[in-house]
Order: structure tokens, then C-alpha cells, then sequence
């Protein structure tokens, strides 16, 4: 057992449904207690979905618990297929049923019998991966389901296109500004010269999968989603696949050059020499604010980064290698694939950071005390108590994170959002002035041990009067310096001399 | 207004059971929050957590006095010893927060892998000092807020039995009625306690915001009639005495369990009313309590009349319009009943789980209702199912469908009005003061609409549903 206030990834069915309610005209059936189709709400409510997310419940009550689901499930999957003909069923299992044991493989079978759609058993265990993890699975098994249907059938084409094309795979509901990521990619691919054969999970039909073995290559964009996909993609047809992020200028580079060399070995010859240069120098901005006096400031302030693989290990790279950003930790909640974190992002930190317990990140970012956090929802509540600017990169989001303006992350227009991102989230010009006068920036030791520590001192009512009068974006930080300082000399209480002398003493 | 020419009978109906709610272990959200020196741990999968995490929003970024006794592998497969595991986090919880009572929500996980909750918690209890109160509030059973009622009943037995103390510190330990005394002498106090007609001690059950708390009780003392406690109180060491005899009545229709355990375990007589929501409830409400008591109510009629004056240019927008319940909070007939009230047609009335006997009074409140309004009366459907109430909303083109926020947007882009049944529970909605927030709730999407109606953009999807 394990005591828990939060946690970054959701549980394993939800990586199943995410898969599932993106393709089009695809039915997930959960086998699962009443309530546990939260999974709708999250859908409806954060990406402002206007159709009735396609999940509905098998629902295990007190009598399923005594004698078995026995022909519910059959019936629901027969039910939800004559009343909305879908292409395809996704049993797809909860904590509760993985615990029951019972033979759902079974039912599948026997539903297919009746069912015009076809009808598959999600193979995920909920006690061994988590959302991420399934929702690769789920994809994987989806789409080896109908390459072997499509196989078997003899419908399986065998050439590949005319013109050089791609698979963009690992778009998918509710993932961080997905939507937005999918057509600056498609522009990428657009600007390239190379065709879109088709991007899945989002808005794909289960029937376009038989055309995945086409395309010349696969770019996988995110970490956590698509690789398993590609790798079988890769195994059964040699589809070589490209899975650097381009996100970043310098990644975006990397990952069309990339781009240029798997399919110049399959007799493209193209050059994306040229088209780089003149993106790089010319039509991102962020190359030219790297250059610029604003970013200038930002040199060597320090920031911590928090998040799932893909989003902070490229941050971690922009504000080291492209913003000159002292980036003190990165960290990932992604646990079951920290190696490829580590080695992504070791030499642009001070320090690796792999942990899902908000309380261990909470308390990191305290003793650190950044400039800016880059990070989750919780980072940035984290930021608000000790007054540190955050920004959000990474999935758990809220409704926020699902702008309607358009915001990529990926690609040329995404390196200008996260220019943006970035330079918004740090503390500039006047204030890091206000800063300097009141005592600089970074005290090394730690302060505080655990940020919702209560303070031991004592603030008179000059002391604290004298508090009041400094700006509220450098007071906590002031407040945190002459407590340190207080505690070190043994003040119980701290008055209006104390905090100028702390303020003396920082200054010297 | 006319008589509604056939005085049929309610009809209930009971579909699948495959509708869209809450799972009620998110009671922990409000109880937290209500009983101040008490920490939920609900022991559970992390799919519990996820749903608590992303259901109760910011609240989580508050230090809340919740947290998961996340299961894992060893767990479900007894490999771990549930006693030492869970001593190790509630002697955790202990160093850290010091609560006064430990409640334990025991999930669907514990239920089917038989974790014996009640039978540990006494052990854990005496072993680490702190009161460990357990509820099973788990979808296997339950939906929504019928978590209260399961913390509530298990809390029914906490409560104190004929304390032997005096009856002056009897009157200390009573948590409003210290509020009221606040700052008052001796003497002004006593003189007060002849305000009240003398009758036998009353304590309501059902967890209210604490400005609620007072409002019915102010409303009650105006009657002369006495709150000798509430069932919960703000603190877990404040819950109330409960003798043999003593009258209970409810202020929610989800409490039925609350209410038997009070009536058979602890001997008291359930006063059966009509729930004090919108002001027609709130007097039969008072009127029921006094007829018990044999108090006649002083000035509810010209209470209750000023309350509708009050409410005239809301009832304007809303009268004569329909509404459909889709149901998933138990709120829905005491809502209706309301609703037929201010000129509304109920098509129908989505409920979870009906009680017809702890919600008889309300059920007979609202048949009247209809009667007297000149409306049909409504189906009752008990465990709807959302798929067929779908395609029933769209034959009927109700003018607003009360629903979860599963349906809500995808319900909008197809023109059609909704209102989150959720904000029903948070809100405050119960005494008079209080039947504008609902009304406040009910219309708003109205009065949005009237806001955009010459827009031309009611439907905003493509196709109709598939059929």
C-alpha cells in the first residue's frame, strides 16, 4: 500500500480509452463499477468534445460480483453494436475486473459471433503499466489486429506511394496540445515535400490501418506513444521510423535531417539543407531571440524542468542549449523509461530527477528556489505557494491546456510558442532589478525542508510592517532569505533591523 | 389553477442501471471540508485517485485532508499483510496531521478482494488511539452522493449516548448552540432557552455548509422548536448525543441508510417530511417537524409567499417550459417537485436509486404538486439508462435536461439547453433564503441562450445522431 495525494499518469484504462475514443467510429466498453466512466467527463469537459464520447460501461454490481457477468458484457457489446455500428468494440478492462478473473477473452469471442463490427479484448495488465504504457499497447494491438485481417484477406497493399510519405503516429485525445502539433507536422511535411499517409489514433478509420505498410517511413513524434506501433510497423514491413522530436530549433533540425536521410536511402534525393537555414534564421523566431538582448538577461538564471519524457527532456535542451538556462534539475514522472531520459538530458542539467511523488518534486524545487519551473498542473500550484512563475509543459493539465488558439509545440511555430512560453514565465527588467536590491537571486543551502513546513520565527509587527512594503513578486523569496538568515544567528523574532540586516548580509 | 383532469399515480420505472454518475467516494470531498478535524483515507486503486484527483479539481492543490491507500500487486494478492500495511500509513497520517478521526472508504477493490475493514479498524483503532470510522461507499453499490449517507450511518454510531454530564456542559458541548451564544452572558443564555416550546431533543442528520447550518436552525428556532445537534458536526468530537427516543429528520433525500441506522440502531423516530429545498419544501419541511412537536407554525405562509415574490423574475423565464431529469445525484425529486412548483413540466425523473419510503413524504409533495399546477406527472426511472434517455430527449425536445457533464457539451452542440447536475450538490440549496441558487442554477443556460439567440447558432454538429 501506498500513501497517495497525486499522481502524474492515470491508471492503464485510460491509456485504452484515449487510443480508442480518437479513432473514428471506434466503441470502447469498459468492464467496470458505476462511476468509473469519469473518463467522459474528462473528454467532454477538457476538450470541449461536442460528440458523446464513444465509452460506455459494463456495469459490475453486486450481482455480477455473486455470479459472474455471465451474458452481460456479451449483450452489451451486441447492444452498442446494432445502436451505433461500430467498425470496431474495445473490451476494455479496469482494476476492478482484472481482479474478477474473469474470462473476458471469452466474451469477445462470443460477441463476435453475433457482432458486424469486430470486437477485441484490450491487452493491458492494470496492476503493471500505467496510462502511457497502455496507450501504446492498445495502439499496437489495434493496429496489428487489422494488418493480420487485412493480411489474411489478401487486401494487404504491397508497393509504397509514388512520392515520398509518412505515417504521423501517436496523436491522440487529450494529449498535450496534440491537435495543434498534428497540423504544424503536417505542414512540416507539406513544406518538405513529403505526402501525409495517415496519422493515427486521431480522426483515422480502423480501415485506412491497412494502408500503413505504404508510407516510406514513420515519424513517431512523442516518447510515449507510437514507438511499439512503429517497431512492429518496422518488423513486419522494414518501415524505418524517426523518432526525434522536433521540438526545439535545434531537434527540429535534427529530426528532418533525419528525415532527409531515410528517405534519401530509399532513392528520394532530396536536400533539406537550405529549407532549414532559411527556417532557422529567417521564419522561426527563436533563433533570432537567442540572439537578442532579451534573452541576453536570461543567461545562467536558474530554472527546473518536470514533466513526461518527450516534453521536458526537449525543454531541458532548449533553455540549456538554445536559451543559455541554467537548468538545475529535469526530472520525469515516466519511471518504467527513466534510461532514455537520463541519457537524453544528463549533459544539459546539474542533476536527473526521476520520481512520481509530487511531494519529493515539491520539496526539490523549494531547495532549488528557480527563476521559472517548467512543469505539470502541480508544478505550477507548487510555484504559486513559494511564488516562483511556472510554466506548463507537460501532461496533467487542466482546461486551460487546451487553448483554442492555435499553439503547437512541435515544429518552426512551435519553437515561437515555446519562445513565448519561456520568456513569459521569467521575472524580467524591473523586478529581477527589484530582486538584485533585496538581496540577489540563489541561496545554495537549503532553507526550508519540505515546502509546507510551518516557520518557527517570529515576525514583529515592524518587521512585518516593513515586509509589507516590499513588491509581492520578490517578498516570499525576501521573506524566506532574512528567515534563513535569522535562524542561522539564533533570532527568535525578526523585527525591521533583522530584515535589514539580512538584506546587509546578503549584499556583502 | 385547474385541476389535472386525471389524478393518475406516479409511475415508476426501472431501466439498466447504464447511466453516467459520480462514484461515491467522492463524498470525501465535501466531508473533508465539513468535519474539520477529520482525514479521509480511501483505500483503493489508483483509479480511485484518478477520478478523485481530476473530479475535485483544485481542491486537490489545497492540502487536502484525504489521500489514497493506493492498492498494489502484493496487495490484491494478499502477499502483504493488510493490518501492517495499513497501520503503517495511519500511524503516518497520525504523525503528520493528528486528526481526530480516521474514516476509512473502502472501494470496490476491498469489496471484492474481501478486505475485512470493520473488523481491522477496532484492532488498529485501540493499537494507534485515534477513532478509525469505516464506509463502504463503492460503486459496486452505491452512487454518488449515497456516499454521505454511508459515511453518516457509519458515523451514526460514533455518536455520544446520554453523556453523563450536566445538562450545562450538555449545552457546551452542542456546536450551534455555542455559535449562537457567542459573546452572551449567562442569564441572556437561559433567558433564550425559553424561547423554545418545550419538546423532546431533534437532530437533524445530513452534512450542509455551516451558513446553511445556521439558516435552518434560525428558521426552526423561530418555531420555538430546538436543533439539539446535527449529525455531522464541524468537528468529529462534536458529533451529537443520540438517546432512545430522541426525534431525527433528514435534510437530504440520498440519507436512507443514515435514517434506518438512527431508527433501528439507535432507537430514534424519524420525522418523515418533504426536503427543505426551494421554499414550498422548506415550509412542508417546518410544517412537518411542528406537527410532531404539536406546534402550530407561526407566519410560513407569508414566509413562504414572499420568498415566491422574490423569485418572480426567474419563475418568468422558466414557467411553462419542460424539463428532463437524466438523473445521478438523488437530489432529482425534490428538484422536480420544486420545478412543477414554478410552472415547469418534468418529462421525466432520472434517479439512481428510489427510497419510496424514506422519500414518501417528497413523493406525495410532488404528485400534489402536478395536480394542482395542472401538469402530467412524471415517469420515475429508476437506474436509467443515459443511451435511451438520449434518444427519449431527443423525441421530446425538453427546454432544458438536467445531466452530468458526459452529456452536457455533446447535448449543447445538438441545441439542446442543459445545466450540470453536479453544481446541484455543491450549491447551496436547501431553506428559503436559499431557492434563488437554484433558480440562479436552473435558468442560467436560459438566460445564456436568450443572451445569443439571434446568433443563429444552435446546432453546432454536422450530422444528427446515428440512430
Amino acid at each position: 500500500m501506498k500513501l497517495a495525494y497525486w499522481m502524474y499518469a492515470g491508471p492503464a484504462h485510460i491509456g485504452t480509452l484515449r487510443i480508442a475514443s480518437s479513432f473514428k467510429n471506434v466503441h470502447a466498453i469498459m468492464h467496470a463499477p458505476l462511476g468509473d466512466d469519469y473518463f467522459n467527463v474528462m473528454r467532454s469537459m477538457l476538450s470541449r468534445e461536442r460528440d458523446f464520447t464513444p465509452v460506455t460501461a459494463s456495469v459490475v454490481d453486486r450481482h455480477v460480483l455473486a455470479r459472474g457477468s455471465q451474458e452481460k458484457v456479451v449483450d452489451n457489446i451486441t447492444r452498442k453494436d446494432a445502436e451505433e455500428h461500430p467498425d470496431l468494440i474495445v473490451l476494455t478492462p479496469t482494476c476492478t475486473s482484472s481482479i474478477l478473473q474473469e474470462d473476458l477473452q471469452n466474451f469477445v469471442e462470443r460477441a463476435q459471433l453475433e457482432a458486424k463490427g469486430d470486437v477485441m479484448l484490450a491487452d493491458v495488465n492494470h496492476y503493471r503499466v500505467n496510462e502511457l504504457q497502455a496507450g501504446d499497447r492498445t495502439l499496437h494491438q489495434i493496429v496489428q489486429f487489422y494488418i493480420e485481417k487485412a493480411r489474411k484477406k489478401g487486401e494487404l497493399p504491397t508497393t509504397k506511394t509514388e512520392k515520398p510519405s509518412v505515417n504521423i503516429i501517436g496523436i491522440s485525445t487529450l494529449g498535450f496540445h496534440n491537435n495543434h502539433d498534428c497540423t504544424e507536422l503536417k505542414k512540416l511535411m507539406g513544406d518538405l515535400g513529403i505526402e501525409v499517409n495517415a496519422v493515427i489514433p486521431e480522426g483515422a478509420s480502423v480501415h485506412e490501418l491497412k494502408n500503413l505498410p505504404k508510407a516510406w517511413f514513420n515519424l513517431v513524434p512523442y516518447r510515449e506513444l507510437g514507438l511499439m506501433t512503429a517497431n512492429y510497423l518496422q518488423a513486419e514491413f522494414g518501415t524505418p521510423c524517426v523518432d526525434i522530436t522536433p521540438m526545439g530549433v535545434v531537434e527540429t533540425a535534427r529530426c528532418i535531417r533525419k528525415i532527409q536521410q531515410v528517405i534519401n536511402a530509399q532513392g528520394a534525393n532530396v536536400d533539406y539543407e537550405e529549407y532549414i537555414n532559411e527556417q532557422t534564421l529567417y521564419v522561426s523566431q527563436a533563433a533570432w531571440f537567442s540572439r537578442s538582448i532579451d534573452c541576453q538577461n536570461l543567461t545562467g538564471k536558474k530554472a527546473v524542468v518536470f514533466g513526461d519524457n518527450t516534453h521536458a527532456a526537449a525543454l531541458t535542451k532548449i533553455l540549456s542549449r538554445e536559451m543559455g538556462i541554467h537548468v538545475v534539475w529535469a526530472g520525469t514522472y515516466c519511471k518504467y523509461d527513466a534510461d532514455w531520459f537520463r541519457e537524453q538530458v544528463s549533459e544539459y542539467c546539474d542533476e536527473v530527477l526521476i520520481t512520481d511523488d509530487h511531494g519529493a518534486i515539491g520539496d526539490a524545487i523549494a531547495r532549488v528556489e528557480p527563476s521559472a519551473i517548467f512543469g505539470t498542473q502541480m508544478e505550477r500550484h507548487v510555484g504559486k505557494r513559494l511564488d516562483i512563475p511556472c510554466g506548463v509543459i507537460a501532461a496533467p493539465i487542466h482546461v486551460q491546456n487546451f487553448p483554442i488558439g492555435y499553439k503547437p509545440f512541435l515544429g518552426y511555430e512551435g519553437t515561437n510558442q515555446i519562445t513565448d512560453l519561456i520568456y513569459n514565465s521569467f521575472t524580467l527588467g524591473m523586478e529581477d532589478h527589484l530582486l538584485e536590491i533585496f538581496g540577489g537571486h540563489d541561496t545554495k543551502e537549503v532553507i526550508t525542508k519540505g515546502i509546507s513546513a510551518e516557520s518557527d520565527l517570529n515576525w514583529t509587527k515592524d518587521g512585518l510592517a516593513e515586509l509589507n512594503k516590499i513588491p509581492g513578486f520578490v517578498r516570499g523569496k525576501v521573506k524566506r532569505n532574512t528567515e534563513k538568515f535569522a535562524r542561522d544567528r539564533g533570532f527568535k523574532d525578526i523585527s525591521a533591523e533583522v530584515l535589514y540586516a539580512a538584506k546587509e548580509a546578503v549584499g556583502a | 389553477m385547474t385541476v389535472a383532469q386525471q389524478p393518475e399515480a406516479l409511475n415508476f420505472e426501472c431501466e439498466t442501471g447504464n447511466y453516467h454518475t459520480f462514484c461515491p467516494i467522492s463524498c470525501v470531498a465535501w466531508l473533508y471540508q465539513k468535519i474539520e478535524d477529520s482525514f479521509f483515507l480511501v483505500i483503493g486503486t489508483k483509479t480511485c485517485g484518478y477520478f478523485l484527483q481530476n473530479a475535485m479539481g483544485v481542491m486537490i492543490f489545497a492540502e487536502p485532508r484525504y489521500a489514497m491507500a493506493e492498492l498494489e500487486e502484493g496487495d490484491i494478492s494478499a502477499q502483504l499483510n493488510d493490518y501492517a500495511e495499513l497501520k503503517r500509513l495511519c500511524e503516518q497520517i497520525k504523525r503528520d496531521r493528528n486528526p481526530s478521526v480516521i474514516v476509512w472508504i473502502g472501494t470496490c477493490t476491498t469489496e471484492i478482494i474481501k478486505m475485512d475493514l470493520e473488523g481491522l479498524a477496532p484492532k488498529l483503532e485501540s493499537e494507534i488511539g485515534i477513532p478509525i470510522v469505516v464506509a463502504r461507499a463503492n460503486g459496486l453499490d452505491y452512487a454518488f452522493t449515497q456516499g454521505e449517507d454511508t459515511v453518516l450511518a457509519a458515523m451514526a454510531h460514533r455518536c455520544p449516548t446520554q453523556a453523563p454530564i450536566t445538562e450545562n456542559e450538555k449545552n457546551e458541548r452542542n456546536a450551534i448552540q455555542k455559535l449562537l451564544n457567542f459573546g452572551k452572558k449567562k442569564e441572556d443564555v437561559v433567558q433564550e432557552e425559553s424561547e423554545y416550546v418545550d419538546h423532546p431533543p431533534l437532530v437533524l442528520f445530513g452534512s450542509l455548509p455551516d451558513p446553511v447550518v445556521t439558516q435552518l436552525t434560525l428558521e426552526l428556532k423561530k418555531q420555538g422548536i430546538k436543533v439539539s445537534g446535527w449529525l455531522p458536526a464541524k468537528r468529529f468530537t462534536e458529533l451529537p448525543v443520540l438517546e432512545e427516543g430522541y426525534y431525527v429528520a433528514g435534510v437530504n433525500p440520498f440519507l436512507s441508510r443514515t435514517a434506518t441506522t438512527l431508527m433501528r440502531r439507535r432507537k430514534c423516530k424519524l420525522i418523515g417530511a418533504p426536503f427543505p429545498i426551494g421554499p414550498d419544501g422548506t415550509r412542508a419541511w417546518i410544517e412537518k417537524i411542528c406537527s410532531v412537536f404539536g406546534i402550530t407554525p407561526k407566519g410560513l405562509e407569508e414566509r413562504e409567499a414572499q420568498i415566491w415574490t422574490g423569485l418572480e423574475d426567474y419563475v418568468k423565464l422558466i414557467r411553462g417550459k419542460s424539463v428532463f431529469f437524466m438523473g445521478d445525484n438523488l437530489l432529482e425529486v425534490s428538484l422536480a417537485r420544486f420545478l412543477v412548483r414554478c410552472g415547469m413540466t418534468v418529462h421525466e425523473v432520472g434517479i439512481p436509486y428510489m427510497d419510496k419510503r424514506y422519500q414518501a413524504a417528497e413523493l406525495a409533495m410532488l404528485e400534489k404538486a402536478c395536480q394542482e399546477m395542472g401538469v402530467p406527472l412524471p415517469k420515475i426511472v429508476e437506474k436509467p439508462d443515459n443511451y435511451n434517455q438520449v434518444q427519449r430527449i431527443y423525441e421530446l425536445k425538453p427546454d432544458l435536461v438536467i445531466t452530468g457533464m458526459a452529456h452536457a457539451n455533446p447535448l449543447e452542440a445538438r441545441g439542446i439547453n442543459t445545466k450540470w447536475s453536479v453544481e446541484f450538490t455543491f450549491a447551496q440549496i436547501h431553506g428559503f433564503s436559499n431557492a434563488r441558487d437554484i433558480l440562479e442554477l436552473v435558468t442560467r443556460p436560459l438566460r445564456r441562450n436568450n443572451n445569443l439567440k439571434d446568433l443563429g447558432w444552435d446546432k453546432l454538429v454536422r450530422e444528427e445522431a446515428k440512430i
